[in-house]
């Protein structure tokens, strides 16, 4: 349980002060944080559960574009604001750091394996973001289609 | 409608403004030509054609009118910007600004200096580090060196990119340095993983948004842009790993 308070407070303000670094408008610092935490804590959960890291931050991601669409609707701001502080966490940085050591003492078979997952897990993320874009996407769109046609609905009576 | 070329030409302007600020504070490229767009056809020219790519855009208000050229050469991350600029569309698409109010507006906000102040940047830089540092399953020990290396190395990178302008020196540097006080922290006995405080303080360097972005770009069909930021990333990551590697290679 200590683990996951930690785990949750660090996650919260690293994603918060990268946010910062991004030079994400003051209100909606402590936004992308929550969803930095979120994305972050089931990211750890699935891992810690043996789920491979490629699948989990697909997963994570998914949760996050979620969560920085409903925010964009509330607080009016592009999604972009919310997803950039919310990803931060699951950036690959030590696999790529590990890929660049095996590079640098000769074992290319490891580093090459490595950064082809540091390249997956990066690749995943966007996909995840986008999945739930499209997602979000078909909802709103199938939502103004019932709304026309109750409208026709009403025009016709 | 009855626009005349005067008024045509205010309302490119208005859109190129607007495109520059975005790619400038690093939007996607759907974003910005969606804004451009948008802006153009809520003020009655609605075939514009844009083609955006990091570097400079094309606009043009018709198949028949002469194409607009903006160069872009500088980029960063402002997301403040992008945020100011999406709701002075929005604006402009409720039909609550004129031509001219927006295009004050909007050169105002390519003046403005809005980022955080300096030591604001550095000590976040810090703080990230040190909490990464913790999810990234390292000790409570090693918290202050990582602080200390990925403060510094923040505060380099922010100063040498301003006076030498060379990206990719700037962040070989600085990476450099951070993995020289990774080392120190061992050796003085301060720190006691390696890896892990050296992964944790390039954090604020890694270019985590660009990958994403141009994966992003890839998938919308912007071919061109998603190239040139998968590139710029590229450089980014090998510029990172050499200074790192450097160090490594001699302990």
């Amino acid at each position: 349980m200590a683990v996951i308070i930690q785990q949750l407070v660090t996650s919260y303000i690293a994603s918060a002060a990268f946010g910062l670094l991004f030079n994400v408008p003051r209100k909606q610092l402590l936004q992308g944080g929550l969803s930095g935490m979120i994305g972050w804590i089931f990211y750890f959960q699935l891992v810690q559960n043996g789920m491979d890291s490629v699948f989990a931050s697909i997963l994570a991601s998914i949760l996050i574009g979620g969560i920085g669409q409903t925010f964009a609707k509330i607080y009016k701001q592009p999604v972009i604001v919310f997803n950039i502080s919310g990803i931060i966490p699951l950036v690959p940085g030590g696999a790529a750091y590990d890929a660049m050591r095996h590079f640098v003492s000769n074992d290319y078979d490891i580093a090459i394996q490595l950064a082809a997952k540091a390249l997956l897990v990066s690749g995943g993320i966007a996909a995840g973001l986008v999945v739930s874009e499209v997602f979000t996407r078909i909802i709103v769109q199938s939502r103004l289609k019932k709304k026309r046609m109750i409208e026709a609905k009403v025009e016709q009576d | 409608m009855g626009l005349n070329n005067n008024q045509i030409a205010r309302i490119v302007e208005l859109c190129l403004l607007a495109g520059e600020i975005l790619i400038k504070s690093g939007a996607e490229t759907s974003r910005v030509e969606d804004t451009m767009m948008r802006i153009a056809a809520s003020f009655g020219v609605p075939e514009a054609q844009s083609f955006v790519t990091p570097t400079g855009i094309v606009f043009s208000s018709n198949r028949e009118d002469r194409a607009k050229l903006v160069r872009v050469a500088e980029r960063s991350t402002d997301l403040e910007k992008v945020a100011i600029v999406n709701s002075i569309s929005r604006q402009i698409s409720n039909g609550e600004l004129t031509v001219e109010e927006a295009l004050a507006q909007l050169k105002k906000v390519a003046k403005a200096n809005l980022a955080y102040p300096l030591w604001l940047q550095i000590l976040s830089a810090a703080i990230a580090s040190g909490c990464f540092l913790i999810m990234f399953q390292g000790v409570w020990q090693d918290f202050i060196p990582a602080m200390i290396a990925g403060g510094i190395g923040q505060m380099l990178f922010i100063y040498l990119h301003k006076y030498i302008k060379v990206k990719f020196f700037a962040e070989g540097v600085s990476s450099f340095v951070i993995g020289l006080l990774a080392v120190l922290s061992i050796y003085t006995g301060f720190g006691t993983n390696l890896d892990i405080i050296i992964i944790s303080s390039v954090m604020p360097l890694v270019p985590g948004l660009l990958i994403t972005n141009a994966v992003r770009d890839l998938m919308d069909g912007h071919l061109m842009s998603a190239l040139a930021k998968g590139a710029d990333a590229f450089l980014t990551a090998l510029a990172i790993g050499s200074g790192i590697a450097i160090i490594l290679a001699f302990i």
